[in-house]
Protein backbone atom coordinates (compact mmCIF):
# COMPACT_ATOMS: atom_id res chain seq x y z
CA UNK A 1 0.00 0.00 0.00
CA UNK A 2 1.25 3.46 -0.73
CA UNK A 3 2.39 5.83 2.00
CA UNK A 4 2.23 9.49 1.73
CA UNK A 5 0.11 11.15 -1.02
CA UNK A 6 1.53 14.89 -2.63
CA UNK A 7 -1.41 16.53 -3.70
CA UNK A 8 -0.92 18.32 -6.77
CA UNK A 9 -4.05 20.38 -6.69
CA UNK A 10 -6.24 22.98 -4.96
CA UNK A 11 -9.12 24.07 -3.22
CA UNK A 12 -12.54 21.57 -3.17
CA UNK A 13 -10.66 18.32 -5.10
CA UNK A 14 -7.42 18.70 -2.71
CA UNK A 15 -9.51 18.84 0.13
CA UNK A 16 -11.00 15.60 -0.70
CA UNK A 17 -8.24 14.12 -1.89
CA UNK A 18 -6.24 14.72 1.87
CA UNK A 19 -9.80 13.26 3.35
CA UNK A 20 -9.62 9.72 1.28
CA UNK A 21 -5.82 9.83 3.09
CA UNK A 22 -7.31 9.98 6.38
CA UNK A 23 -9.92 7.22 5.57
CA UNK A 24 -7.16 5.30 4.55
CA UNK A 25 -4.70 6.27 7.21
CA UNK A 26 -1.69 7.31 5.00
CA UNK A 27 0.06 10.64 5.11
CA UNK A 28 -1.00 13.71 2.71
CA UNK A 29 0.80 16.90 1.32
CA UNK A 30 -0.78 19.55 0.15
CA UNK A 31 1.11 22.33 -2.09
CA UNK A 32 -0.23 26.01 -2.79
CA UNK A 33 0.31 29.11 -4.29
CA UNK A 34 1.10 31.97 -3.06
CA UNK A 35 -2.68 33.07 -3.36
CA UNK A 36 -3.99 29.62 -1.90
CA UNK A 37 -2.25 30.42 1.90
CA UNK A 38 -4.73 30.93 3.26
CA UNK A 39 -6.70 28.36 2.40
CA UNK A 40 -8.53 25.52 4.58
CA UNK A 41 -7.10 22.58 2.70
CA UNK A 42 -3.58 23.35 3.96
CA UNK A 43 -4.46 22.87 7.56
CA UNK A 44 -5.86 19.48 6.92
CA UNK A 45 -3.17 17.72 5.26
CA UNK A 46 -0.49 15.85 7.32
CA UNK A 47 1.93 18.88 6.00
CA UNK A 48 2.15 21.59 3.58
CA UNK A 49 4.61 23.23 1.09
CA UNK A 50 4.40 26.34 -0.44
CA UNK A 51 4.95 27.09 -4.57
CA UNK A 52 6.18 29.92 -5.97
CA UNK A 53 4.10 32.44 -8.29
CA UNK A 54 -0.16 32.93 -8.23
CA UNK A 55 -1.15 32.02 -11.64
CA UNK A 56 -1.51 28.43 -12.43
CA UNK A 57 1.04 28.15 -15.06
CA UNK A 58 3.44 29.62 -12.22
CA UNK A 59 2.20 27.04 -9.34
CA UNK A 60 0.05 24.25 -10.08
CA UNK A 61 1.09 23.68 -13.79
CA UNK A 62 4.72 23.61 -13.11
CA UNK A 63 5.74 19.98 -13.18
CA UNK A 64 9.21 20.95 -11.64
CA UNK A 65 7.88 22.57 -8.61
CA UNK A 66 5.71 19.77 -8.00
CA UNK A 67 8.12 16.60 -8.41
CA UNK A 68 10.70 19.22 -6.12
CA UNK A 69 7.92 18.76 -3.62
CA UNK A 70 7.23 15.51 -3.78
CA UNK A 71 10.92 14.34 -3.55
CA UNK A 72 11.59 16.72 -0.76
CA UNK A 73 8.45 15.43 1.33
CA UNK A 74 9.37 12.05 0.79
CA UNK A 75 6.35 11.11 -0.65
CA UNK A 76 5.49 7.74 -2.82
CA UNK A 77 2.67 9.04 -4.83
CA UNK A 78 1.72 11.58 -6.48
CA UNK A 79 -2.86 12.16 -6.89
CA UNK A 80 -3.36 15.03 -9.64
CA UNK A 81 -7.01 15.43 -8.63
CA UNK A 82 -8.84 16.96 -11.82
CA UNK A 83 -7.93 19.76 -14.37
CA UNK A 84 -4.38 21.25 -13.87
CA UNK A 85 -2.00 18.22 -14.59
CA UNK A 86 -4.25 15.60 -14.57
CA UNK A 87 -4.61 14.49 -17.75
CA UNK A 88 -1.06 15.51 -18.54
CA UNK A 89 0.62 12.23 -19.31
CA UNK A 90 4.92 13.77 -19.04
CA UNK A 91 3.39 14.79 -15.78
CA UNK A 92 2.49 11.36 -15.22
CA UNK A 93 5.84 10.05 -16.67
CA UNK A 94 7.63 12.25 -14.86
CA UNK A 95 6.34 10.80 -11.64
CA UNK A 96 6.52 7.38 -12.38
CA UNK A 97 10.12 8.38 -14.14
CA UNK A 98 11.25 9.28 -10.05
CA UNK A 99 10.19 5.86 -8.53
CA UNK A 100 6.64 7.39 -7.32
CA UNK A 101 2.97 5.72 -8.24
CA UNK A 102 1.11 7.74 -9.97
CA UNK A 103 -2.60 7.63 -8.93
CA UNK A 104 -4.41 7.27 -11.93
CA UNK A 105 -4.37 5.27 -15.55
CA UNK A 106 -0.93 4.53 -16.93
CA UNK A 107 0.71 7.77 -18.85
CA UNK A 108 -0.18 5.71 -22.17
CA UNK A 109 -4.27 5.83 -21.73
CA UNK A 110 -3.55 9.76 -20.82
CA UNK A 111 -1.84 10.04 -23.54
CA UNK A 112 -4.01 7.96 -26.21
CA UNK A 113 -7.42 9.67 -24.61
CA UNK A 114 -5.88 13.02 -24.63
CA UNK A 115 -6.08 13.54 -28.40
CA UNK A 116 -9.79 13.37 -29.00
CA UNK A 117 -9.26 12.26 -32.74
CA UNK A 118 -7.03 9.62 -31.74
CA UNK A 119 -9.62 8.85 -28.70
CA UNK A 120 -12.43 8.40 -31.05
CA UNK A 121 -10.85 6.61 -33.80
CA UNK A 122 -9.03 3.91 -31.13
CA UNK A 123 -12.62 3.46 -28.91
CA UNK A 124 -14.74 3.41 -32.04
CA UNK A 125 -12.27 0.29 -33.68
CA UNK A 126 -13.28 -1.06 -30.01
CA UNK A 127 -16.84 -0.95 -30.68
CA UNK A 128 -17.75 2.22 -28.90
CA UNK A 129 -21.05 4.34 -31.08
CA UNK A 130 -19.64 7.45 -32.75
CA UNK A 131 -21.74 10.12 -34.26
CA UNK A 132 -19.45 11.45 -37.61
CA UNK A 133 -16.48 12.76 -37.17
CA UNK A 134 -13.66 14.34 -38.63
CA UNK A 135 -9.85 13.48 -38.69
CA UNK A 136 -7.75 16.62 -37.57
CA UNK A 137 -8.80 19.38 -40.17
CA UNK A 138 -5.31 20.83 -42.10
CA UNK A 139 -7.53 23.22 -43.74
CA UNK A 140 -10.20 24.68 -44.76
CA UNK A 141 -10.73 22.10 -48.06
CA UNK A 142 -10.72 19.41 -45.82
CA UNK A 143 -13.53 21.14 -43.46
CA UNK A 144 -15.90 21.94 -46.31
CA UNK A 145 -15.46 18.41 -47.28
CA UNK A 146 -16.50 17.37 -43.98
CA UNK A 147 -19.69 19.33 -43.81
CA UNK A 148 -20.08 18.54 -47.48
CA UNK A 149 -20.41 14.99 -46.63
CA UNK A 150 -22.73 15.16 -42.98
CA UNK A 151 -24.25 18.46 -43.51
CA UNK A 152 -24.42 21.76 -41.19
CA UNK A 153 -24.32 21.90 -38.41
CA UNK A 154 -21.46 20.90 -37.08
CA UNK A 155 -19.19 21.97 -34.44
CA UNK A 156 -15.23 22.53 -34.22
CA UNK A 157 -13.47 21.38 -31.56
CA UNK A 158 -9.51 21.35 -30.02
CA UNK A 159 -8.48 17.64 -30.21
CA UNK A 160 -6.04 18.24 -27.36
CA UNK A 161 -8.43 19.63 -25.08
CA UNK A 162 -11.96 19.55 -22.71
CA UNK A 163 -13.74 21.10 -20.58
CA UNK A 164 -16.07 22.62 -23.24
CA UNK A 165 -12.86 25.03 -24.44
CA UNK A 166 -12.77 26.58 -27.45
CA UNK A 167 -15.64 24.75 -29.18
CA UNK A 168 -17.38 26.29 -31.97
CA UNK A 169 -21.09 25.38 -33.56
CA UNK A 170 -21.24 26.54 -37.07
CA UNK A 171 -24.88 26.28 -38.49
CA UNK A 172 -24.03 28.13 -42.25
CA UNK A 173 -21.21 27.56 -44.47
CA UNK A 174 -19.38 31.22 -44.19
CA UNK A 175 -19.31 30.68 -39.99
CA UNK A 176 -16.80 28.00 -41.09
CA UNK A 177 -13.76 29.43 -41.82
CA UNK A 178 -13.81 32.03 -38.67
CA UNK A 179 -14.76 29.10 -36.28
CA UNK A 180 -11.75 26.91 -37.41
CA UNK A 181 -9.27 30.14 -36.95
CA UNK A 182 -10.94 30.64 -33.69
CA UNK A 183 -10.84 27.52 -32.34
CA UNK A 184 -7.45 26.74 -33.58
CA UNK A 185 -6.54 30.34 -31.21
CA UNK A 186 -7.90 29.24 -28.29
CA UNK A 187 -6.36 25.49 -28.52
CA UNK A 188 -3.30 26.96 -29.10
CA UNK A 189 -3.28 29.25 -26.00
CA UNK A 190 -5.34 26.79 -23.69
CA UNK A 191 -4.17 23.28 -24.69
CA UNK A 192 -0.32 24.28 -26.64
CA UNK A 193 -1.68 22.64 -29.66
CA UNK A 194 -3.41 23.81 -32.35
CA UNK A 195 -5.12 20.72 -33.87
CA UNK A 196 -8.94 20.66 -34.29
CA UNK A 197 -11.33 18.99 -36.06
CA UNK A 198 -15.14 18.41 -36.70
CA UNK A 199 -18.42 16.60 -35.71
CA UNK A 200 -21.75 16.53 -36.22
CA UNK A 201 -23.15 18.93 -34.01
CA UNK A 202 -26.41 17.27 -32.26
CA UNK A 203 -29.07 19.71 -31.02
CA UNK A 204 -30.56 19.73 -27.62
CA UNK A 205 -28.84 16.22 -26.36
CA UNK A 206 -28.23 14.74 -23.16
CA UNK A 207 -25.03 14.77 -21.69
CA UNK A 208 -24.94 11.32 -19.86
CA UNK A 209 -21.67 9.49 -19.37
CA UNK A 210 -20.41 5.99 -17.38
CA UNK A 211 -18.23 5.89 -14.25
CA UNK A 212 -15.33 3.31 -15.23
CA UNK A 213 -12.65 1.78 -12.52
CA UNK A 214 -10.28 -0.82 -13.87
CA UNK A 215 -7.52 -2.73 -11.59
CA UNK A 216 -3.72 -3.35 -12.60
CA UNK A 217 -5.20 -7.30 -13.05
CA UNK A 218 -7.24 -6.82 -15.98
CA UNK A 219 -10.65 -6.20 -14.29
CA UNK A 220 -12.75 -3.79 -15.33
CA UNK A 221 -16.25 -2.48 -13.81
CA UNK A 222 -18.88 0.16 -14.32
CA UNK A 223 -21.02 2.51 -11.63
CA UNK A 224 -23.32 3.44 -13.73
CA UNK A 225 -24.15 6.66 -15.22
CA UNK A 226 -24.40 10.95 -14.37
CA UNK A 227 -26.61 13.02 -16.18
CA UNK A 228 -24.85 16.42 -16.98
CA UNK A 229 -27.20 17.62 -19.31
CA UNK A 230 -27.58 21.05 -17.18
CA UNK A 231 -24.69 23.06 -19.02
CA UNK A 232 -23.91 26.47 -19.39
CA UNK A 233 -21.06 27.51 -22.12
CA UNK A 234 -20.96 23.78 -22.78
CA UNK A 235 -19.55 23.33 -18.87
CA UNK A 236 -21.52 21.78 -16.27
CA UNK A 237 -23.71 22.57 -14.14
CA UNK A 238 -25.70 20.17 -12.54
CA UNK A 239 -25.59 16.61 -12.47
CA UNK A 240 -27.60 13.49 -11.24
CA UNK A 241 -27.98 10.28 -11.19
CA UNK A 242 -29.52 7.95 -11.83
CA UNK A 243 -30.39 9.69 -15.82
CA UNK A 244 -33.68 10.35 -15.74
CA UNK A 245 -36.18 8.87 -17.56
CA UNK A 246 -34.51 5.59 -18.85
CA UNK A 247 -35.55 1.53 -19.02
CA UNK A 248 -32.68 0.91 -16.30
CA UNK A 249 -31.66 -2.25 -18.13
CA UNK A 250 -30.79 -0.60 -21.53
CA UNK A 251 -28.66 1.56 -19.79
CA UNK A 252 -26.95 -0.14 -17.83
CA UNK A 253 -26.51 -2.82 -20.90
CA UNK A 254 -24.55 0.28 -22.32
CA UNK A 255 -23.02 1.04 -19.00
CA UNK A 256 -21.64 -2.84 -18.86
CA UNK A 257 -20.74 -2.61 -23.06
CA UNK A 258 -18.46 0.44 -22.02
CA UNK A 259 -16.97 -1.33 -19.45
CA UNK A 260 -16.38 -4.49 -21.45
CA UNK A 261 -14.34 -2.57 -23.97
CA UNK A 262 -12.06 -0.24 -21.21
CA UNK A 263 -11.39 -4.00 -20.07
CA UNK A 264 -10.69 -5.37 -23.97
CA UNK A 265 -8.18 -2.66 -24.16
CA UNK A 266 -6.33 -3.04 -20.92
CA UNK A 267 -7.22 0.65 -19.49
CA UNK A 268 -6.11 0.58 -15.82
CA UNK A 269 -7.31 2.99 -12.39
CA UNK A 270 -10.69 5.46 -12.94
CA UNK A 271 -12.34 7.17 -15.75
CA UNK A 272 -15.07 8.54 -17.87
CA UNK A 273 -16.95 7.73 -20.92
CA UNK A 274 -18.89 10.66 -21.93
CA UNK A 275 -21.75 10.29 -24.37
CA UNK A 276 -24.48 12.11 -26.07
CA UNK A 277 -28.00 10.97 -26.73
CA UNK A 278 -29.54 12.76 -29.43
CA UNK A 279 -33.29 13.47 -29.40
CA UNK A 280 -33.92 10.52 -32.12
CA UNK A 281 -32.41 8.16 -29.22
CA UNK A 282 -29.08 7.57 -31.17
CA UNK A 283 -25.66 7.52 -29.13
CA UNK A 284 -22.55 8.33 -29.56
CA UNK A 285 -18.95 8.87 -28.33
CA UNK A 286 -17.76 12.16 -26.58
CA UNK A 287 -14.47 11.83 -24.91
CA UNK A 288 -13.22 9.16 -22.29
CA UNK A 289 -11.98 11.75 -19.07
CA UNK A 290 -8.90 9.67 -17.61
CA UNK A 291 -9.27 11.37 -13.78
CA UNK A 292 -11.71 11.87 -11.65
CA UNK A 293 -14.76 14.15 -12.59
CA UNK A 294 -15.43 17.27 -10.66
CA UNK A 295 -19.21 15.34 -10.41
CA UNK A 296 -18.06 11.75 -8.64
CA UNK A 297 -19.54 12.49 -5.57
CA UNK A 298 -23.24 12.02 -7.35
CA UNK A 299 -21.84 8.55 -7.57
CA UNK A 300 -20.50 7.89 -4.45
CA UNK A 301 -23.68 8.63 -2.65
CA UNK A 302 -25.76 6.45 -5.20
CA UNK A 303 -23.35 3.53 -4.85
CA UNK A 304 -21.68 3.88 -1.55
CA UNK A 305 -17.90 3.90 -2.66
CA UNK A 306 -15.64 6.21 -2.01
CA UNK A 307 -14.12 6.56 -5.32
CA UNK A 308 -11.03 8.48 -4.47
CA UNK A 309 -10.17 6.16 -1.65
CA UNK A 310 -10.79 3.44 -4.43
CA UNK A 311 -8.46 5.54 -6.99
CA UNK A 312 -5.71 5.33 -4.63
CA UNK A 313 -5.98 1.70 -3.88
CA UNK A 314 -6.40 0.56 -7.70
CA UNK A 315 -3.24 2.57 -8.21
CA UNK A 316 -1.59 0.06 -5.75
CA UNK A 317 -2.55 -2.75 -7.30
CA UNK A 318 -5.43 -3.43 -4.95
CA UNK A 319 -8.72 -4.89 -6.45
CA UNK A 320 -11.82 -3.84 -7.20
CA UNK A 321 -14.44 -2.85 -4.98
CA UNK A 322 -18.01 -5.10 -5.19
CA UNK A 323 -20.48 -3.96 -7.83
CA UNK A 324 -23.24 -2.30 -5.54
CA UNK A 325 -27.15 -1.89 -6.79
CA UNK A 326 -28.24 1.56 -7.06
CA UNK A 327 -29.45 3.67 -3.96
CA UNK A 328 -31.78 6.00 -4.44
CA UNK A 329 -30.84 9.23 -6.40
CA UNK A 330 -28.47 12.12 -5.78
CA UNK A 331 -28.20 15.11 -7.19
CA UNK A 332 -25.22 17.98 -6.97
CA UNK A 333 -25.47 21.42 -8.02
CA UNK A 334 -22.11 23.74 -8.70
CA UNK A 335 -22.12 27.19 -6.70
CA UNK A 336 -19.85 29.36 -8.76
CA UNK A 337 -18.71 32.36 -7.97
CA UNK A 338 -20.54 34.35 -11.35
CA UNK A 339 -23.07 36.34 -11.60
CA UNK A 340 -26.92 34.61 -11.81
CA UNK A 341 -27.81 36.60 -14.75
CA UNK A 342 -24.56 38.08 -17.09
CA UNK A 343 -22.54 34.79 -15.64
CA UNK A 344 -20.02 36.75 -15.57
CA UNK A 345 -17.16 35.60 -13.10
CA UNK A 346 -16.39 37.61 -9.12
CA UNK A 347 -13.93 38.38 -7.52
CA UNK A 348 -13.29 39.66 -4.15
CA UNK A 349 -13.41 38.20 -0.34
CA UNK A 350 -15.77 36.35 1.14
CA UNK A 351 -17.24 38.49 3.96
CA UNK A 352 -19.85 35.90 4.76
CA UNK A 353 -19.24 32.33 3.70
CA UNK A 354 -21.59 29.46 5.65
CA UNK A 355 -22.21 26.28 4.16
CA UNK A 356 -25.66 24.62 6.07
CA UNK A 357 -25.30 21.70 7.34
CA UNK A 358 -28.17 19.53 6.47
CA UNK A 359 -29.21 16.18 6.60
CA UNK A 360 -29.13 14.14 3.36
CA UNK A 361 -26.82 16.95 1.62
CA UNK A 362 -22.54 16.70 1.84
CA UNK A 363 -21.03 20.13 0.69
CA UNK A 364 -17.42 20.09 -0.93
CA UNK A 365 -15.59 23.43 -1.19
CA UNK A 366 -12.44 24.68 -1.32
CA UNK A 367 -13.06 28.31 0.72
CA UNK A 368 -14.19 29.09 4.04
CA UNK A 369 -15.17 32.62 5.05
CA UNK A 370 -12.68 35.93 5.07
CA UNK A 371 -10.82 34.37 2.06
CA UNK A 372 -10.58 35.83 -1.02
CA UNK A 373 -11.56 34.71 -4.27
CA UNK A 374 -9.23 34.99 -6.66
CA UNK A 375 -9.17 35.42 -10.89
CA UNK A 376 -6.41 32.86 -11.22
CA UNK A 377 -8.06 29.79 -10.83
CA UNK A 378 -11.57 28.38 -11.55
CA UNK A 379 -14.93 29.97 -10.32
CA UNK A 380 -16.02 26.69 -8.17
CA UNK A 381 -17.11 27.88 -4.95
CA UNK A 382 -18.67 24.96 -3.77
CA UNK A 383 -20.55 21.75 -4.91
CA UNK A 384 -23.36 20.53 -2.96
CA UNK A 385 -24.65 17.64 -3.36
CA UNK A 386 -28.03 16.22 -1.68
CA UNK A 387 -29.69 12.38 -1.72
CA UNK A 388 -32.87 11.42 -1.71
CA UNK A 389 -35.04 8.05 -2.10
CA UNK A 390 -36.79 10.19 -5.01
CA UNK A 391 -35.46 12.69 -7.35
CA UNK A 392 -38.06 15.42 -6.08
CA UNK A 393 -36.43 14.63 -2.75
CA UNK A 394 -33.26 15.48 -3.77
CA UNK A 395 -34.26 18.52 -5.87
CA UNK A 396 -36.34 19.75 -2.32
CA UNK A 397 -32.89 19.17 -0.28
CA UNK A 398 -30.70 21.23 -2.85
CA UNK A 399 -33.55 24.41 -2.90
CA UNK A 400 -33.54 24.08 0.82
CA UNK A 401 -29.74 23.66 0.64
CA UNK A 402 -29.20 26.83 -1.87
CA UNK A 403 -31.24 28.89 0.60
CA UNK A 404 -29.53 28.34 3.41
CA UNK A 405 -26.22 29.05 2.41
CA UNK A 406 -24.91 32.40 2.68
CA UNK A 407 -22.36 34.06 0.31
CA UNK A 408 -21.42 37.59 0.37
CA UNK A 409 -18.85 39.23 -1.15
CA UNK A 410 -18.68 37.61 -4.21
CA UNK A 411 -21.98 37.14 -6.59
CA UNK A 412 -23.08 34.25 -6.95
CA UNK A 413 -25.23 31.81 -9.46
CA UNK A 414 -27.70 30.42 -6.85
CA UNK A 415 -30.26 32.01 -8.23
CA UNK A 416 -29.59 30.66 -11.38
CA UNK A 417 -29.41 27.41 -9.99
CA UNK A 418 -33.06 27.75 -8.24
CA UNK A 419 -34.75 28.88 -10.78
CA UNK A 420 -33.24 25.14 -13.19
CA UNK A 421 -34.21 23.04 -9.98
CA UNK A 422 -37.52 24.57 -10.12
CA UNK A 423 -38.50 24.76 -13.53
CA UNK A 424 -41.51 22.94 -14.86
CA UNK A 425 -39.42 20.69 -17.34
CA UNK A 426 -36.51 20.29 -15.21
CA UNK A 427 -38.60 18.99 -12.14
CA UNK A 428 -40.41 16.52 -15.01
CA UNK A 429 -36.70 15.41 -15.73
CA UNK A 430 -36.97 16.40 -19.54
CA UNK A 431 -33.46 17.50 -19.46
CA UNK A 432 -31.23 18.47 -22.37
CA UNK A 433 -28.24 20.98 -23.03
CA UNK A 434 -30.30 23.50 -24.52
CA UNK A 435 -31.87 24.15 -21.14
CA UNK A 436 -29.77 26.90 -19.33
CA UNK A 437 -30.17 28.61 -22.49
CA UNK A 438 -33.48 28.89 -22.44
CA UNK A 439 -33.94 29.34 -18.57
CA UNK A 440 -31.82 32.47 -18.81
CA UNK A 441 -33.38 33.93 -21.48
CA UNK A 442 -36.87 33.45 -19.41
CA UNK A 443 -35.13 34.93 -16.01
CA UNK A 444 -33.96 38.04 -18.23
CA UNK A 445 -37.65 39.21 -19.83
CA UNK A 446 -38.93 39.11 -16.42
CA UNK B 1 -20.31 63.61 -30.89
CA UNK B 2 -20.23 61.98 -27.36
CA UNK B 3 -17.39 60.32 -25.35
CA UNK B 4 -18.35 56.71 -24.56
CA UNK B 5 -16.06 55.33 -21.62
CA UNK B 6 -15.82 51.61 -21.60
CA UNK B 7 -15.17 49.72 -18.23
CA UNK B 8 -14.13 46.18 -17.38
CA UNK B 9 -17.17 44.50 -15.80
CA UNK B 10 -14.65 42.00 -13.86
CA UNK B 11 -11.31 41.21 -12.30
CA UNK B 12 -9.11 39.84 -14.65
CA UNK B 13 -6.36 39.81 -17.38
CA UNK B 14 -6.70 41.66 -21.00
CA UNK B 15 -6.05 38.60 -23.50
CA UNK B 16 -6.09 40.05 -26.74
CA UNK B 17 -7.32 44.28 -27.75
CA UNK B 18 -9.04 43.82 -31.22
CA UNK B 19 -9.11 47.39 -31.67
CA UNK B 20 -6.75 50.68 -31.68
CA UNK B 21 -7.26 54.22 -31.88
CA UNK B 22 -9.36 54.96 -34.97
CA UNK B 23 -10.93 51.95 -35.10
CA UNK B 24 -14.89 51.97 -36.40
CA UNK B 25 -16.77 49.72 -34.37
CA UNK B 26 -20.63 49.21 -34.85
CA UNK B 27 -22.54 47.83 -31.51
CA UNK B 28 -21.91 44.95 -30.59
CA UNK B 29 -18.17 44.23 -31.59
CA UNK B 30 -15.57 42.83 -29.70
CA UNK B 31 -13.42 45.35 -28.35
CA UNK B 32 -11.22 43.46 -26.35
CA UNK B 33 -11.29 40.02 -24.64
CA UNK B 34 -10.49 39.68 -21.26
CA UNK B 35 -10.04 36.58 -19.18
CA UNK B 36 -10.71 35.44 -15.51
CA UNK B 37 -11.23 32.54 -13.68
CA UNK B 38 -10.32 30.24 -17.28
CA UNK B 39 -12.95 32.51 -18.82
CA UNK B 40 -12.70 34.15 -21.79
CA UNK B 41 -15.09 37.70 -21.53
CA UNK B 42 -15.41 39.50 -24.67
CA UNK B 43 -15.80 43.31 -24.23
CA UNK B 44 -18.29 44.54 -26.65
CA UNK B 45 -18.81 48.18 -27.84
CA UNK B 46 -22.18 49.64 -26.35
CA UNK B 47 -22.51 52.37 -29.48
CA UNK B 48 -21.61 52.65 -32.97
CA UNK B 49 -18.43 54.65 -33.84
CA UNK B 50 -14.68 55.45 -33.76
CA UNK B 51 -11.91 54.12 -31.34
CA UNK B 52 -10.45 57.31 -29.68
CA UNK B 53 -7.87 55.74 -26.89
CA UNK B 54 -7.01 52.15 -25.60
CA UNK B 55 -6.01 52.06 -21.93
CA UNK B 56 -4.67 48.49 -21.91
CA UNK B 57 -2.86 45.77 -23.62
CA UNK B 58 -2.29 42.49 -23.49
CA UNK B 59 -1.29 40.77 -20.67
CA UNK B 60 -2.35 43.52 -18.43
CA UNK B 61 -4.35 43.10 -15.34
CA UNK B 62 -7.54 45.16 -14.75
CA UNK B 63 -9.75 45.75 -11.54
CA UNK B 64 -13.62 45.08 -11.85
CA UNK B 65 -14.69 49.46 -13.03
CA UNK B 66 -11.23 49.80 -14.64
CA UNK B 67 -11.71 52.61 -17.62
CA UNK B 68 -10.44 49.96 -20.81
CA UNK B 69 -11.31 52.49 -24.17
CA UNK B 70 -12.80 55.42 -25.06
CA UNK B 71 -15.05 55.62 -28.23
CA UNK B 72 -16.18 58.67 -29.53
CA UNK B 73 -19.88 57.73 -30.60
Amino acid sequence: MLTKVLVANRGAIARRIIRACQALNIASVAVYSEADRDAPYLAEATEALPLRGNSAAESYLDHQQLLAAAVASGADSVHPGYGFLAENAGFAAAVIAQGMTFIGPDPHWIDQMGDKVNGRRMLAEAGMPVFAGSELIDDLAAAEAFVAKVGLPVVVKPSGGGGGIGMHVVRRPEELSGAINAAVETAQRAFASAGVFLERWIEKPRHIEFQILADLHGNAMHLYERDCSVQRRHQKLIEESPAPGFERGQLEQQAQQFSDICQGLGYNNLGTVETLFAPDGGLGFLEMNTRIQVEHGVTEEVTGIDLVATQITLAAGGQLPRQTPLQGFAMEVRLYAEDSQTLFPSTGTLTVFRPPELHGVRIETGYREGQVVTPYYDPLLAKIIARGTTREQAIGRLVVALRAFTVRGVSTNAQLLLNILQDDLFVQGQVDTGMVARILAQQNVH
Amino acid sequence: MARVEVESEITGNVWKVQVSAGTEVAEGDVLIILESMKMEIPVESPVAGSVQEVLVQPEDQVEEDQLLLVIEA
